[in-house]
């Protein structure tokens, strides 16, 4: 009942408490930003206030953030969008043909000439042919239809969006998505955000993180006990894994998403990024297509890709795609009417979006120094992707498995039997309590296994390969000895 | 599928729009109609409705995007000044970084600084967050209090007429969208009865959590008077709702008689225990005002004495959302932080900012006080833009007012015109013959017959057997001259064919 204060006015309880929350946001936890980030940001405010530390800089090696760590932005992509921003600089002689065609191309595709107007909910028409041909193009022909593409804020924005589409039921029949263990914990958020349930199956570390549809299937079975698994995730290069799937996975996959009538996602967002002999990107529309009709007309499929990560590492833009496969029509119509909602994606992001699908080719004026830059920043990751299984795995307790591609290695640790006490003693994870000794330590930060999902009894780590090669070995060479000091302290 | 997203109310306007789009591109390859182009007033979009962006704001942008430009000798002194601290702010220099989640702290510091000048009242950094636009801000919100599996479910109250991404929000996260209508004839005034009625009708269907006011309106153009905010607080208090107050349009105001209080600062002047206690979500955006970068996605929203205990799970919420767009970040930062008298830029910009205006006596305080001061002799884009929205809203009251069976309420602010259309029995039967809506039959006729693309009535909501249309008055002076002219000559002989 309401009482009343001194003044007479009615006492007011709060509206939004725990209690009236909406309970799903309760389950929501996302540590690439969680807790170990909010001490690194703090330990980095005393830094700048003068503490005195062992160290003199917080190394954010938790966040797949290419810039933030020294990689240069592609120049050719800067010029054409500081143009679509200015378009003064259309008359400046110091900016190359090719780039100054792409930003006019883009800008007449614009209201009122302008990337400040609102653009469809679905993306710029002409970006989303762009994306279309390069699908097409990339897959070896097979037809891509721009109708079938929707431009998002990031691919982070197309997942949440069709996750939400596709979540309905309750208790028994309450949708399941099936996610990888270990996962990038978008997915996991976004499904306890949304009242799913995640429905996980496990990659096998002793396998080089490979998937094994038996597995899939284990994991389905026990999961139709209690829900309706409706959706199959699939990041491919694998985040935190790096792992490269496969052709012939790809196709099992798919296979078993047919059998067991599954919608297939596939988070692709680092298909450029493929670094270990042997290892080739395969995109799966192109493995379904090739499976013929039978599957290809058949299987509903949506595709993620951004600019966030490959060569570009362009996080700030928030451009990126999905290109739908056999949705039903009636479906799809929803889709539409849900993206309107948020209006539309970041027109600067469409037009990055755009020059990534149509970059410079080999007869235009920029192409060379764009492809040199471009392979400069692949050949950067694949070397820091070698050094650092190399430098890791000398390291007794530390297991590293090739980073085959993505910008993440994920190493496993080994921890004494002491330190697991003294964790739980905290309160703490044991690969949580690892983390924050070595961010306190080394002012390293990076992101515990935990928060990305591992099987029950092993520790893991997750950290980005991004640093430049200089800074990335001082810093292996300082989780070595860390490991090697945490390891004696504890035994 | 969700079953939520299917209820929500199906999308008339899709066949239209396509329409129009088609126009567009039939004209460009150089098929004749009786109009050279289409006039595309159907959003709340300056730029796509042919306004110009502030240079001051590209030059900054382009100099972020591309820091080589810092080198030259093109670009103002005060440009190069602030782009660099731009990038300073962003991790690695490169606006291609991830920010913090809620925006670049710098510029959540300096739009709390804002705020606060503009309201008199403190505002605090860990209660603002940026977002890719202001809708995605309230969704976020939305999100907080609705609750899918709820029963009874949770409503919201919105206004009738108002845009419709918010009832499609409410539904698709399983709410309910409950009107409260705004009164026509009294220049949409919000009114207290109204809200009453509508709550207790609420409550027969849903347990109402929240409600959601949009000051200056949309598409009503109204400004509310501090006498309705009050009465709009004192009801939220009363009736334990959270209070949404939507403010992007606090730029917009035109008429000399109205002002903008933001709620906060309406809150406050109520003293406590009010001001300490009720719950407040305020957002505001670069999309309009005289910015009016839609595209760059900028928006934030300011939150007012949340319970303590839920904050931590809020911030997990936002989380979700990466990274608002760092381009849309900085057209913020530009919008608060405009170029100062004496700074190179300030000339061609010429924006008089609350922090100039704290000096004179007036209590007008709104970002745009001075739109009726019309003795500046240089081009200055803000006063320039100011100018023409004041003449625009002016022309349209004078234009349609004179023209029988149309009629139109003062705009006192926003983006657009809702005028009322006065249909005859005849063509309201040719409109349900058409298997459409009186109003939407009228908007494909005027889009047909003379290019001008508008948005009919039955989108926003409207009281049964009322009939509206809804434009941007952001456009330039000849476009504006241009669609009267085409609507007026459509309106006269729609009404005559169909009398």
């Amino acid at each position: 009942m309401s009482q009343t204060d001194v003044t007479g006015a009615p006492r007011r309880g709060k509206v939004l408490t725990l209690d009236t929350m909406n309970p799903n946001i309760k389950q929501v936890e996302y540590a690439v930003r969680g807790a170990i980030v909010q001490r690194a940001v703090k330990i980095e405010k005393e830094l700048r206030e003068g503490a005195k530390k062992p160290f003199t800089e917080v190394i954010k090696a938790n966040i797949g953030d290419a810039h933030a760590m020294g990689q240069k932005p592609i120049t050719f992509l800067r010029q054409v969008l500081a143009m679509c921003a200015y378009p003064e600089l259309l008359k400046d002689d110091a900016f190359p043909k090719d780039a100054k065609q792409r930003a006019q191309r883009i800008l007449e595709a614009c209201g009122g000439h302008s990337i400040g107007a609102y653009s469809a909910s679905q993306g710029i028409e002409c970006i989303r042919q762009d994306v279309s041909r390069f699908i097409e193009k990339r897959d070896g022909g097979i037809p891509s239809n721009p109708d079938n593409i929707f431009l998002s804020t990031g691919a982070s924005d197309a997942i949440v969006t069709l996750l939400k589409l596709m979540v309905s039921g309750e208790g028994r029949t309450r949708t399941g998505v099936m996610i990888s263990i270990p996962q990038y914990p978008l997915y996991s958020a976004a499904i306890a955000d949304l009242g799913a349930v995640q429905v996980s199956y496990y990659l096998d570390e002793d396998k080089c993180w490979s998937l094994d549809v038996a597995e899939l299937r284990r994991a389905l079975r026990a999961a139709r006990e209690h829900c309706h698994p409706r959706v199959l995730c699939i990041i491919n290069p694998g985040n935190p894994t790096g792992q490269v799937q496969s052709r012939q996975c790809i196709e099992d996959v798919i296979r078993f998403a047919k059998e067991e009538g599954l919608f297939l996602m596939a988070d692709e967002v680092y298909q450029d990024n493929v670094y270990a002999e042997g290892c080739k990107f395969h995109s799966f529309k192109k493995v379904l297509f090739e499976m013929g009709p039978e599957y290809s007309s058949t299987v509903e499929l949506a595709s993620f890709h951004s600019t966030s990560k490959c060569y570009m590492g362009e996080c700030g833009f928030r451009g990126g795609y999905m290109e739908i496969v056999n949705m039903d029509p009636a479906v799809k119509a929803q889709l539409v009417k849900l993206v309107s909602v948020r209006l539309c994606p970041p027109v600067p992001g469409q037009a990055l979006l755009d020059l990534v699908v149509n970059p410079p080719q080999p007869d235009e004026p920029s192409y060379s120094s764009f492809m040199k830059e471009r392979t400069a920043v692949l050949d950067a990751l694949a070397k820091k992707a070698r050094m650092t299984e190399q430098i890791f795995n000398k390291v007794p307790g530390i297991t590293c498995n090739p980073v085959q591609g993505a910008m993440y290695t994920f190493p496993r640790i080994t921890l004494p039997p002491k330190a697991i006490d003294k964790a739980k003693e905290e309160g703490q994870v044991p690969d949580m309590f690892y983390c924050m000794r070595l961010l306190e330590e080394e002012g390293i930060c990076l992101v515990p296994g935990s928060g990305f999902g591992q099987r029950e009894g092993t520790f893991h780590f997750r950290m980005t390969i991004l640093p430049p090669a200089e800074k990335l070995e001082i810093v292996l060479h300082k989780i070595s000895a860390f490991h090697q000091r945490f390891t004696k302290e504890f035994s | 599928m969700s079953s939520h997203v299917r209820t929500v109310r199906p999308n008339q306007m899709v066949a239209l729009m396509e329409r129009a789009a088609h126009i567009k591109k039939m004209l460009e390859q150089g098929e004749k109609k009786p109009y050279k182009d289409v006039i595309d007033v159907c959003w709340g979009d300056p730029h796509g409705a042919g306004m110009k962006p502030l240079t001051f704001v590209r030059q900054v942008l382009a100099a972020c995007i591309y820091p080589q430009l810092l080198d030259g000798g093109n670009l103002p002194m005060d440009v190069k000044r602030r782009a660099q601290k731009l990038l300073r702010w962003c991790d690695g220099g490169s606006v291609g970084s991830y920010t913090n989640t809620g925006g670049i702290l710098e510029i959540v510091e300096n739009l709390a600084q804002f705020i606060s000048q503009r309201d008199g009242v403190p505002a605090h950094p860990e209660n603002i967050w940026i977002h890719p636009g202001s809708q995605t801000s309230l969704t976020s919100i939305l999100t907080l209090l609705l609750s899918s599996e709820a029963t009874p479910k949770r409503g919201v109250l919105v206004p009738v007429p108002g845009h419709s991404t918010v009832p499609l929000s409410v539904a698709a996260l399983g709410g309910v969208a409950a009107p409260y209508f705004l009164d026509e004839e009294r220049g949409w005034e919000l009114r207290a009865d109204e809200l009453r009625r509508a709550l207790a009708s609420a409550r027969g269907v849903c347990r109402p959590v929240a409600l959601y006011v949009i000051n200056p309106g949309n598409p009503t153009g109204h400004v509310q008077s501090r006498k309705s905010m009050e009465e709009v607080i004192r009801f939220v208090a009363e009736n334990n709702l959270f209070l949404l107050a939507d403010e992007v349009y606090q730029g917009s105001v035109y008429d000399a008689n109205s002002e903008f209080v933001s709620y906060k600062k309406r809150l406050y002047e109520l003293g406590p225990p009010l001001a300490h206690t009720l719950e407040l979500a305020s957002f505001h955006s670069a999309s309009k005002g005289l910015l009016g970068e839609c595209g760059l996605r900028g928006g934030y929203v300011e939150l007012l004495n949340m319970d303590p205990v839920v904050m931590p799970y809020v911030e997990r919420l936002f989380h979700l959302i990466p990274s608002p767009p760092v381009t849309g970040q900085i057209a913020l930062e530009l919008m608060v932080e405009p170029p100062q008298p004496g700074d190179p830029s300030y000339p061609l910009y010429m924006h008089v900012s609350p922090k100039v205006h704290r000096n004179r006596s007036s209590d007008i305080q709104s970002a745009a006080p001075s739109m009726l001061d019309g003795s500046f002799p240089f081009p200055q884009e803000t006063e320039h833009t100011r100018r023409t929205l004041v003449d625009n809203v002016k022309r349209v009251l004078q234009v349609l007012n004179r023209l029988p069976a149309i009629s139109c309420q003062p705009v006192r602010g926003g983006a657009f015109a809702f005028p009322r259309l006065h249909l005859t029995t005849k063509a309201i039967r040719k409109a349900k013959d058409a298997g459409m809506q009186p109003d939407m039959f009228y908007c494909t006729k005027l889009l047909e017959d003379t290019g001008v693309f508008v948005s009919p009535g039955c989108e926003y909501g409207q009281k049964e057997g009322t009939y509206h249309i809804r434009f941007c008055i952001m456009t330039p002076t000849d476009t504006m001259e241009e669609l009267l002219r085409r609507l007026s000559a459509f309106h006269l002989k729609f009404m005559k064919d169909l009398s």
